[in-house]
């Protein structure tokens, strides 16, 4: 049997192992995701930011914990944590937080290390959340490595993006700057019985008022994606990012959280929001895929010692990087 | 880019709470560019072999100080048995007295290192028992 049916017959082994091949895209991996692609579109998949020790893990465990006790939603999460740069190697550790999951077949978790990517997700996250999404799970919840400022990669996968905060990291000058802020379907200030919190939420709250509520737009690959909302429907198209306090290690403000994260899914699926996203989505992995394989062909037609001639030549300074690509390129 | 990485499970089961050294392999086998996952203190052999399907290990690597090896150690083998992650290599760190070594590898642990063991040795174990 190929994984894709196991996977889809609920085999939890053979979808480990095919997370496994498809996070090392490898051509089986590759052949079960086109086997698998009709099945999706249907999770909720809700992205999980913010800088590290924020307290993210621990606020997915409680979210987990509550989807499995009020719903009959399966749960898959995906972790991602860094890579080491000089080593390759990780310690993925987010399942320290997430032990109150353990012994529930109806939530998966697996650890991801980012494996050089930046953008806070690794290469292959999108396509692992696509895994758990044909394999039934109802809701995939995608927690980034403790992310900085331009980490934002996750708004793109994700139909509902978390952002989370604590207090004591950072001033209303943060809060202002361009980046992961601005990603926020819902601001989470968690650990919140820590003092500070009045003043985390209020930097937030300020940023909010001062954000142009009427549309959002993501700059992508130079044309803008507009999320605007035509005049007459503003009223129903608009969402301004709620402000929820969470103490996770307790389990305070969750109920509230999973309220707003249900109110963001009626909000996408009345305001069109949701098929736009899902295009959007979609339009980035194809343009990922095109170029790779452009570059993958245009590699083939040129030989090795070439390549490595025409570097030569511009570490020497002799020929431009533009110069090269153009000579290159042109036969 | 066809890349295979080296999955370890670092895991503590049991109920002594002294992880440092469980932390140092971690550590070892992450500059060794392997990817570790960790799971912390306390966890039960059900919880252990959970984890080791979901994330689709080739290693297992316990760390038990408080003596309960011999309770612990069978229970985890025949959980990965019956996931079907009969693949999985197990390595056993801790207190672990001589006496206790031959049923171990009778039981299928790969390999037992106790105090003193160099982090090179755990490497190089770890990537013999997968090569070969």
């Amino acid at each position: 049997m190929t994984y894709s049916q196991s996977v889809l017959d609920g085999d939890r082994l053979a979808l480990a192992r095919l997370l496994t091949q498809v996070e090392n895209d490898s051509a089986e991996g590759r052949a079960a995701l086109i086997e698998l692609f009709p099945y999706t579109g249907r999770a909720h998949l809700i992205g999980v930011t913010g800088s590290p020790g924020t307290g993210k893990s621990s606020l997915v465990n409680q979210l987990t914990l509550h989807y499995r006790k009020t719903s009959g939603k399966r749960v898959a999460v995906v972790a991602v944590d860094p890579s080491s740069p000089f080593t390759g190697g990780a310690v993925l550790g987010d399942r320290v937080r997430m032990r109150d999951l353990s012994g529930d077949p109806g939530v998966f978790i697996r650890s991801m290390a980012t494996r050089g990517s930046l953008g806070g997700l690794a290469q292959s996250t999108a396509n692992m959340a696509q895994v758990f999404d044909a394999a039934g799970f109802d809701i995939v919840i995608i927690e980034t490595v403790g992310a900085g400022q331009s980490e934002v990669d996750v708004a793109r996968l994700a139909h509902t993006t978390l952002v989370v905060e604590a207090p004591g990291l950072g001033d209303d000058i943060q809060a202002i700057k361009a980046g992961i802020l601005e990603i926020a379907d819902i601001l989470v200030v968690n650990k919140a019985d820590r003092p500070g919190v009045e003043n985390a939420e209020k930097a937030l709250k300020s940023m909010l008022e001062l954000a142009h509520p009427a549309q959002r737009v993501f700059k992508h690959h130079g044309t803008y994606m507009s999320e605007s909302v035509p005049a007459n429907k503003v009223e129903a198209g608009l969402w301004i990012p709620p402000i929820q306090r969470t103490i996770s290690t307790e389990g305070r403000g969750i109920v509230e959280l999973a309220d707003a994260i249900a109110r963001h899914l009626t909000h996408l699926t009345q305001s069109g929001g949701w098929a736009i996203r899902e295009r959007a989505r979609l339009e980035v992995e194809l343009d990922a895929l095109i170029r790779e394989t452009l570059v993958s062909r245009f590699r083939e037609t040129v030989p090795q010692q070439q390549y490595e001639d025409v570097l030569e030549r511009i570490v020497q300074r002799e020929l431009s990087p533009w110069e090269a690509v153009k000579m290159l390129m042109q036969k | 880019m066809t890349e295979k990485k080296i999955r370890v499970l670092v895991a503590k089961p049991g109920l002594d709470g002294h992880d440092r050294g469980a932390k140092v392999v971690a550590r070892a086998l992450r500059d060794a560019g392997m990817e570790v996952i960790y799971t912390g203190l306390r966890q039960t052999p059900e919880m252990i072999a959970e984890a080791a399907l979901q994330e689709d290990v080739d290693v297992v690597g316990l760390s038990i100080l408080s003596g309960a090896h011999m309770a612990l150690t069978p229970r985890v083998m025949e959980l990965l048995k019956a996931n079907g992650q009969t693949h999985v290599k197990v390595f056993l760190g801790g207190i672990i007295p001589d006496e206790d070594l031959q049923r171990l590898k009778e039981m299928g642990v790969t390999g037992v290192f106790g105090p003193g063991a160099s982090t090179e040795d755990i490497v190089r174990d770890v990537r013999m028992a997968l090569a070969g």
